[in-house]
């Protein structure tokens, strides 16, 4: 594992310059499939051969919860750190531990015949299965995510495994050009996203085969569908030269990988455009910039570490006087915010981040991006943006 | 005024008050006459050292009209008792014995005589026979004003289809119907606490009998007949006895005519009130009977014999309950005797609880669990109620049922008083215990204290209501093991049907990625199960 550990380069833009970037391969280049099928196998004859010694059988896997990730800036991702828990066969454990060993198996099907299922369909297929059946994807989508982190240690991702997540990623517009591939034929095509009119790209749920082609200079992570209508609508991202990233709340995993990939391969700067609350900073952002301790098995490739905040910061609300148009902080906000400063490894990391989060308790107000109407529809574009623009080495880390 | 001051002889006060008897309305005479009779064939069949076989036969004569019969193999009447004991009031041989019985006043039976001849006009008809003499057919009309019995008929005839026995026969107005405290739950209740009697019961419009076959085949001890002991004996009492002893003395009358006084406890107690140990008992003046009555009191005197009673048994409670009510678990407690006012009594407290027929939990040496059905034995009336119903209360005295005034009787109030949830039972606060379940407290004493004429329910004592207590506690301990038990083991199968349930699917997993055969995927799903179910323990 160490040796694939990447640290986090400073990206400068090229002003103006075209560049281009080719679909993910990923280096060493193991071929993952038949990893994905070895490991299913040794999971299930491992079991196997347990239970006929007469010995109740486990499976291990990573425990996903913040308690169980550290947060190094110089890796930039939440990194694992390696509790495990076991799941032993007995009563309270006896369905889950049947309805894995199902799903791995529907893995292994689809492993092999190339075929996938997104999550919800995955649900469905275990209606088949009588009384193991799930009796909702909430149930199904946790065993899915044990399956993963079980089959992390070996690089092989839910989408390795062919289960993909039925929410679309984000929308995109801006001067970036996607090339993807048509599934049928393998034909190159090649979608502008200055050309949508007044729609948008929309990020599949699987990126990596995408390939990408640039003029911007940076990339907005935007957190609502109603701030990005008006920045696509009067076009800043021709204004400002950038790519526009809708995220729709805490962005998918696909919409992560996204962005993480235009970041590296285009060597963008990404500033991220959120609510200023502590659910815009401790979850989208956070989830965003270094991944979630849920999904840690795979944080290294789903977050994008070079990530900045432009705002809103709890600052900011005094800088442009947004005083008049905040809201107070409700009881969740500021356990969120506490829970942050206390357990978030993320938050510890950045004394900058905790002045901030202490700022926004100490107002104990909150401010939405679409505050800035207060001082006329389009001053966020005429005023906010391209002043913040001026300090980016002001950005919160 | 003088003129019409006159003597009531007591049938006509019967005949006025017939309530205080348990005649109230037809319903109840039905069973009062039926209890009264089958009473005296069970003390009769006990005293003679016989198992009692009752016939107990119930014909519809008019809509309102019954004719009852009850028929025993006891030792039969001689002739000249016959119109006496069937035709006069307030005539036995128990009201003056100390000794346990079912009979006491010897009101019953020429009460129900008396009523049936009110109520249908035909006095009572009785068939006797011992074992020796001939077969005497009597019916009579009894006299309310000078309480007694005019014979109306009078035959002898040398055989009969019993070899001894008696047979009594009466039309009443009376209702016959099913259920709770009716005619059929007092034969079954009488079955359960004389498991030794065989009754055999034929109810109106029937041509077939119901038999309550007998459990145990031998009949009970007999009861000793004591004497009185003096912590029972009031001032009244006791001057009564000072006025006709034939002691000459004062220490031998406390001597002869108590148990438990010696010539020690004798001196103590003359010494205490004051009198010489030869002062003439019948000299003893009403002044000086009190001193003596708060001497006796005062004094120490052991317990009274206990000889005069005879329990049922723990094992023949079992019995009885076993053969007529038909449940899960039974558990039985006879408490060592005890004294109330000198009258030594002994508490026998039996329960029977879970209703079968449902699914039957069994763990096996190696614990596993099996589900078995379990098949109901009996196909009688229920004594047992549902989970959701208080408990029945099963209450007799000298092995009589009580089944009237339930609410006001010191057992009921005993089973109240009683902490039934550390038992397993659920029960709110001073109320009678939820859940299907008999409970069954027999009072055996020489005087069972009731609260009225109609022996319906027992006086509180509370020396009695300690007693009961005691025992159904007793009971309950074990019955709380018992449901314990029985929740831990229904908690463990539903685990393991739970097991049971998703196994097979463990298997279906690893057959599909593994490419196993059905009997590899067999093979281990049966090794799981093993693993599992030995593992787990109970």
């Amino acid at each position: 594992m160490a040796a694939k550990k990447k640290v986090v380069k400073k990206i400068t833009a090229k002003k103006g310059v075209k560049r281009t970037v080719g679909p993910y391969e990923k280096k060493g280049n193991k071929d993952l499939k038949s990893v994905a099928l070895q490991s299913i196998q040794e999971v299930a004859t491992d079991v196997y051969r347990t239970a006929s010694k007469g010995i109740l059988p486990d499976m291990t896997m990573p425990q996903r919860n913040l308690a169980n990730v550290t947060y190094d800036p110089k890796m930039g991702y939440f990194e694992l750190k390696g509790n495990m828990k076991t799941r032993t066969l007995d009563v309270n454990s006896v369905k889950t531990f049947a309805q894995t060993l199902r799903l791995m198996s529907l893995a292994k099907d689809m492993v092999g015949d190339d075929d996938f299922a997104t999550k919800r369909e995955a649900y469905y297929v275990s209606k088949n299965w009588g009384d193991a059946k799930f009796n909702e994807q909430r149930e199904s989508d946790m065993v899915l995510d044990d399956i993963e982190g079980m089959f992390s240690v070996k690089d092989v991702t839910r989408e390795i495994l062919r289960f993909v997540p039925e929410e679309h990623g984000g929308s995109v517009v801006g001067a970036l050009t996607v090339i993807d591939r048509d599934p049928e034929t393998g034909e190159a095509i090649r979608s502008d996203c200055a050309a949508m009119g007044s729609g948008a790209y929309t990020v599949p749920s699987s990126v990596d085969h995408l390939g990408f082609e640039t003029t911007a200079d940076f990339v907005l992570a935007i957190e609502t569908g109603g701030m990005f209508q008006r920045l696509n609508h009067h076009r800043y991202w021709r204004t400002a030269n950038c790519i526009l990233v809708e995220m729709g709340g805490v962005p998918t995993r696909a919409t992560r990988r996204f962005v993480r990939r235009i970041a590296d391969g285009l060597k963008l700067p990404v500033f991220a455009f959120v609510d200023c609350d502590p659910y815009g900073i401790c979850n989208i952002y956070r989830t965003l910039k270094v991944g979630s301790g849920q999904a840690a098995h795979v944080n290294e490739t789903f977050c994008v570490p070079t990530a900045h905040y432009l705002g809103v910061t709890p600052q900011d609300i005094i800088d442009f006087g947004l005083e008049d148009a905040t809201h107070p902080l409700l009881p969740v906000d500021i356990k969120r915010a506490k829970d942050a400063l206390k357990n978030d490894p993320f938050f510890q990391a950045y004394p900058k981040w905790k002045a901030a989060l202490k700022q926004m308790l100490k107002m104990g107000v909150r401010a939405e991006q679409q505050a800035f109407a207060k001082w006329g529809l389009n001053f966020v574009i005429e005023e906010y943006l391209p002043v913040k623009m001026k300090q980016i080495h002001k950005f919160l880390p | 005024m003088a003129d019409t001051q006159r003597e009531i002889s007591v049938s006509e006060f019967f005949a006025k008050n017939r309530h205080l008897l348990g005649f109230d309305n037809p319903r109840k005479a039905l069973l009062t006459t039926i209890k009264e009779a089958v009473d005296n064939s069970l003390d009769a069949c006990e005293e003679a050292g016989i198992l009692p076989e009752i016939l107990v036969e119930i014909d519809q004569l008019e809509e309102d009209r019954f004719r009852v019969a009850i028929e025993d193999n006891g030792p039969g009447i001689v002739k000249a008792q016959i119109p006496n004991i069937f035709g006069k009031l307030l005539y036995g041989s128990k009201f003056h014995s100390r000794r346990q019985s079912r009979g006491q006043q010897g009101i019953g039976i020429s009460a129900a005589g008396l009523y049936g001849q009110m109520t249908c006009g035909k006095g009572p008809r009785i068939w006797s026979k011992t074992e020796r003499g001939k077969m005497h057919q009597f019916e009579m009309q009894m006299d309310l004003t000078k309480n007694k019995a005019l014979i109306t008929k009078d035959e002898e005839h040398k055989d009969w289809h019993r070899k001894q026995g008696t047979r009594f026969e009466i039309d009443i107005e009376a209702t016959y119907q099913r259920g709770l405290r009716s005619v059929d739950d007092y034969i079954k209740q009488t079955a359960v606490s004389n498991p030794h009697a065989l009754i055999r019961f034929r109810a109106p419009g029937m041509t077939e009998e119901h038999i309550y076959e007998r459990a145990v085949t031998e009949v009970p001890d007999l009861a000793e007949e004591i004497k009185p002991h003096p912590y029972g004996v009031e001032l009244g009492e006791l001057m009564k006895m000072l006025r006709n002893t034939n002691s000459r003395w004062l220490s031998s009358f406390l001597q002869e005519e108590f148990c438990r006084v010696g010539p020690k406890v004798a001196k103590d107690i003359i010494k205490a009130a004051n009198l010489g140990e030869r002062s003439y008992p019948s000299r003893i003046a009403r002044e000086e009977a009190n001193n003596l009555y708060r001497a006796i009191q005062k004094s120490k005197i052991s317990a009274p014999p206990t000889t005069c009673l005879s329990p049922i048994g723990e094992e023949r409670i079992t019995e009885g309950l076993m053969k007529e009510c038909d449940a899960d678990f039974y558990a039985v407690s006879t408490r060592p005797p005890s004294v109330y006012r000198g009258n030594p009594f002994q508490i026998e407290v039996g329960i029977a609880w879970g209703k079968p027929g449902g699914d039957q939990l069994e763990v096996d040496e190696k614990g596993r669990i099996e589900k078995k059905k379990k098949k109901r034995t009996t196909d009688t009336e229920d004594l047992l109620g549902n989970a959701d119903d208080t408990v029945r209360i099963l209450r007799f005295a000298n092995r009589v049922p009580l089944l009237f005034q339930q609410a006001g009787c010191g057992f009921t109030k005993a089973v109240m008083q009683t902490s039934w949830k550390n038992y397993g039972l659920s029960q709110s606060k001073s109320s009678l215990p939820i859940g299907s379940a008999v409970i069954f407290i027999h009072m055996a004493s020489v005087w069972v204290p009731f609260t009225s004429e109609a022996k319906e329910a027992i006086a509180q004592y509370p020396e009695i209501l300690k007693e009961v207590k005691l025992a159904l506690q007793e009971v309950g301990r074990k019955l709380g093991v018992h449901i314990r038990r029985g929740k831990k083991v229904s908690s463990e199968f539903q685990k393991r049907s739970y097991i049971e349930k998703y196994l097979p699917h463990v298997g279906i997993g690893l057959q599909e990625i593994l490419g196993l055969s059905m009997e590899d995927r067999e093979e281990v799903v049966e090794a799981l199960r093993d693993t599992m179910e030995t593992t787990r323990k109970i």
